[in-house]
């Protein structure tokens, strides 16, 4: 079984976001970038999958521009077998590139893909859903343990009053929650290793695929600061400021 | 407590506009060492550096290394990090490909070098004791020898050390009296003692091979009279299986200020009879060998320097950038702030980032050198680089280790009292630093190697060279056309000015008065690790420059480049003056009194 992991270009976790100045979007020149740490998990859990003779081979897909090519290798140097770039300058909506991939898992006939929950910078949490539709696909998301055996996978889903265990039919969707694994550190052979696996290039174009955007941005603003915070000096005092007229400061 | 990340910005920088990145894949041998290789292996190390090495670096200070009769238990988690260093490959990254390792070059090796000292010096004390008894082992081994030991000293089953130290025999290796006796198959037993051995007993591997210096019955005295030894924990059948254990043991690990989870042992070779050793090389040799592996050594522990100025940086900038305390100087009744708005703060930060970006700056265009020493086709360029390299060795060492007592003691100051307090953290790298001008030889032992055979001995040559590429950075510099430029090229002319004055003073003197000369070594070494870290300040500055006036890249990173460079010029440069005069006119003071006017 061929799996097809998906990996995103997002802003470092340890940079701290700003607004550009004419409020069009997120400043991206000169800020660090890496791979979404949900993909992380995502190709992690890719690689045990091969490791554990279920999966035959894990290709990595990025949609975006030339520099994607950075994170490809990175999952390349974690152990996925090669990768493709989806090349495109053009800005893309989860719609955009759940279509993508669904054209790279139909080219490459695959029998799971692997997708992060959502990516860090914009939050979106559609791409692995829509996938699954478009696909006509099984899915099992916030996936925090994978099993599968006899073309069933069962996923236990992160969900708000614990886990809860589907049973799916393969081929499936499954997108990864922070819990489903620990990512290995990547080691120094296979980091040298994967400046020589197989890195392909491809257009929506040759795919086939309408990536023109259906949203349009109105505005981005960094979220209101919240009100100074007051010390009260015992319980009595919390109590009186609780009562008081504007309420508690400070909450949100 | 604070952790530590890899400055990998400044890295990239320093190894792209200084230190011939680019060039790399150009010489043979180093075709697949690619800037984007190069950048994927940085990436990779400094995840490992901060979230593996450097969480376990306080810890271990805390709890130390531990004998208990004759067993050394490293410090918690210390074997599961060992065991993921080696798992990663990382132990073999410059070692010979013929023997399992990676063959990368030195210029990559360094960046990752710093990494692992400045996550967690004590740690990394390990691998760098192994890769010096692989490099011995490599040059003088038997075939033999090396099959035996050199595959699994380079994946890290195995660890190695070296022992040259004796209670008798500490600078002065001459004095050096363990003993080897030949056996009828060859071999040879070895009896005596070694102190300060770094990793000489641990539970980290199965195996641990000690190189010895010691003394065959006919040798000569002095250090005409000592050969080198291979002497394995375990002996190793000719299946490469382990056999009997050896007649070494460790006696006891020392108490000591800093590096607590890097265990120093005292070793008894022979105390049941004879511990068995093999010849390496050839008789009386050794300590020749151990001069060739000398300036490996020697640069490793001034990285120590550089990693340790690093962590303390990082260390103190996160505490003044939080700490709050008083109101912006000029601000009457103002809101308080945070101590990095308070100009004296500034002052010492500057001091601390500026510093180490120069140490770096010079490391690893001494790395980026020693690499075209070593792959360059062409005979005349190998040379040269050689002998700057040569020239610069001492100078990594005894500024870099000398510069990061003092920049750790400033991070403590940025701290204030609490840097006083051992669960900052802040007193940990100063105590760790303070060793590094101490062993492999003392900031001393480095001045006399740089006065006397790096200078005197070849009539300044190379450092005449060094001055006329200075110089020219200088005049580049004055042209930048921005408002930095002229104030780093007068700082950096006057500092080559006393340069060469204090360089034409040694040269002249040596030959005469050799004590007046050694009086001011020490000074020399630092007028010189100054300059040359101005230069590289300097050519930072042009390199910076151009990347605003093309505009391309990270204008933020640029002008901050500017302005560290301006700080070096105006705050650390002047000091060579300062030098200068030390070293002309300090000798009458310095050995005017007769001792028991003391």
């Amino acid at each position: 079984m061929k799996v097809v992991v998906a990996v995103k270009r997002v802003v470092d976790f340890n940079v701290k976001i700003r607004v550009k100045a004419d409020q069009s979007g997120v400043e991206l020149a000169n800020v660090r970038m890496s791979i979404n740490p949900f993909d992380e998990i995502a190709v992690e859990e890719g690689v045990r999958l091969r490791e554990a003779g279920i999966a035959s081979e894990v290709l990595v897909v990025s949609c975006g521009a030339q520099a994607c090519q950075e994170i490809l290798r990175t999952g390349l140097a974690a152990g996925a077998d090669r990768a493709v770039l989806v090349r495109t300058d053009q800005a893309l909506e989860p719609l955009a590139v759940a279509k993508l991939l669904k054209a790279v898992c139909e080219r490459e006939e695959a029998g799971l893909a692997i997708l992060g929950k959502q990516a860090i910078d914009d939050d979106a949490n559609q791409t692995g859903q829509m996938l699954a539709g478009l696909l006509g696909w099984s899915q099992g998301t916030f996936a925090s343990s994978l099993d599968i055996s006899g073309g069933r996978a069962w996923v236990a889903r992160e969900v708000d009053g614990g886990l809860e265990t589907v049973e799916l039919a393969l081929p499936a969707v499954v997108t990864a929650d922070l819990r489903l694994n620990e990512p290995r550190f990547a080691t120094l052979p296979n980091i040298l290793k994967a400046n020589h696996k197989p890195m392909a290039t491809i257009t929506p174009e040759e795919l086939g695929v309408d990536i023109r955007p259906r949203l349009a941005t109105v505005r981005v603003e960094e979220p209101p600061r919240r009100p100074n915070c007051t010390l009260v000096a015992d319980l009595p005092q919390l109590v009186a400021a609780l009562k008081g007229a504007d309420g508690p400061r400070g909450a949100s | 407590m604070s952790g530590y990340t890899a400055p990998l910005r400044d890295m990239k920088f320093v190894m792209t506009e200084l230190a011939g990145l680019d060039q790399l894949s150009s010489l043979p041998g180093c075709e697949e060492v690619t800037p984007d290789l190069v950048e994927a292996i940085l990436e990779e190390a400094g995840k490992f550096a901060s979230g593996v090495l450097a969480p376990l670096n306080a810890p271990g200070d805390k709890e130390g290394a531990r004998w208990d009769a004759g067993e050394v238990k490293t410090a918690s988690g210390w074997k599961a990090a060992y065991d993921q260093y080696v798992e990663g490959g990382w132990s073999s990254l410059a070692c010979d490909p013929d023997y399992g390792g990676q063959g990368l070059p030195k210029l990559v090796a360094t960046a990752v070098m710093e990494m692992w000292k400045a996550a967690n010096m004590a740690f990394s004390l390990c691998p760098m004791l192994t890769n010096g008894a692989i490099e011995a082992l490599s040059l003088k081994g038997t075939e033999e020898q090396k099959e035996t030991y050199l595959p699994k000293m380079v994946s890290g089953e195995w660890t190695g050390t070296m022992n040259l130290t004796e209670p008798q025999a500490g600078s002065d290796l001459a004095a050096v009296r363990t003993k080897a006796e030949p056996q009828a198959d060859g071999s040879y037993k070895i009896f005596g003692q070694k102190i300060f051995i770094t990793y000489g007993e641990h539970d980290l591997t199965s195996n641990i091979i000690h190189l010895v210096l010691a003394r065959l019955p006919d040798a000569p005295e002095g250090v005409k009279g000592i050969s080198l030894f291979v002497v394995p924990k375990f002996l190793v059948g000719a299946d490469g299986q382990l056999g009997a254990r050896n007649d070494v043991h460790c006696v006891s690990i020392e108490h000591k200020l800093g590096i607590h989870a890097s265990p120093t042992a005292v070793l008894a070779f022979g105390d049941r009879g004879g511990a068995i050793g093999y010849l390496v090389g050839e008789a009386n040799r050794g300590l020749e060998y151990m001069f060739i592996m000398m300036n490996e050594a020697r640069f490793a522990v001034g990285m120590e320097g550089l990693a340790l100025s690093e962590r303390a940086y990082q260390q103190a900038l996160a505490y003044a950038k939080e700490r709050v305390q008083g109101t912006e100087l000029g601000v009457r009744g103002g809101p308080k702030v945070t101590i990095i708005h308070h100009p004296d703060v500034r002052r010492m930060l500057m001091s601390m980032k500026a510093q180490t970006e120069a140490m770096r700056a010079l490391a690893y265009t001494v790395a980026g050198a020693t690499d075209i020493a070593h792959y360059h086709p062409d005979p005349a360029q190998r040379s040269a680089k050689l002998a700057f390299v040569d020239l610069m060795i001492p100078v990594i060492k005894g500024w870099s280790t000398e510069n990061a007592t003092e920049i750790a003691s400033t991070g403590i100051q940025v701290h204030g009292g609490m840097g006083y307090i051992e669960e900052t953290g802040a007193a940990q790298h100063f105590r760790d630093a303070r060793i590094t001008s101490i062993y492999e030889g003392t900031t001393a032992i480095q001045a006399n190697d740089l006065v006397g055979r790096k200078m005197a001995r070849e009539q300044g040559q190379t450092l005449k060279a060094v001055v006329g590429l200075m110089r020219a950075v200088a005049a580049e510099t004055g042209d930048l056309g921005n408002e930095e430029g002229p104030v780093i090229a007068s700082a950096l002319d006057q500092g080559i000015d006393a340069l060469e004055r204090a360089g034409t003073y040694v040269v002249s003197t040596y030959g005469v008065d050799v004590k007046a000369a050694s009086v001011g070594s020490v000074p020399m070494l630092k007028l010189l690790g100054i300059v040359a870290g101005g230069w590289q300040m300097a050519r930072s500055a042009v390199a910076a420059q151009r990347h605003l006036t093309e505009g391309t890249g990270d204008a933020a990173f640029y002008r901050a480049k500017l302005v560290t460079a301006r700080f070096y010029a105006d705050h650390i440069l002047p000091q060579a003056s300062a030098l200068a005069h030390t070293v002309v006119h300090g000798a009458p003071g310095a050995l005017g009194l007769a001792e028991d006017q003391f």
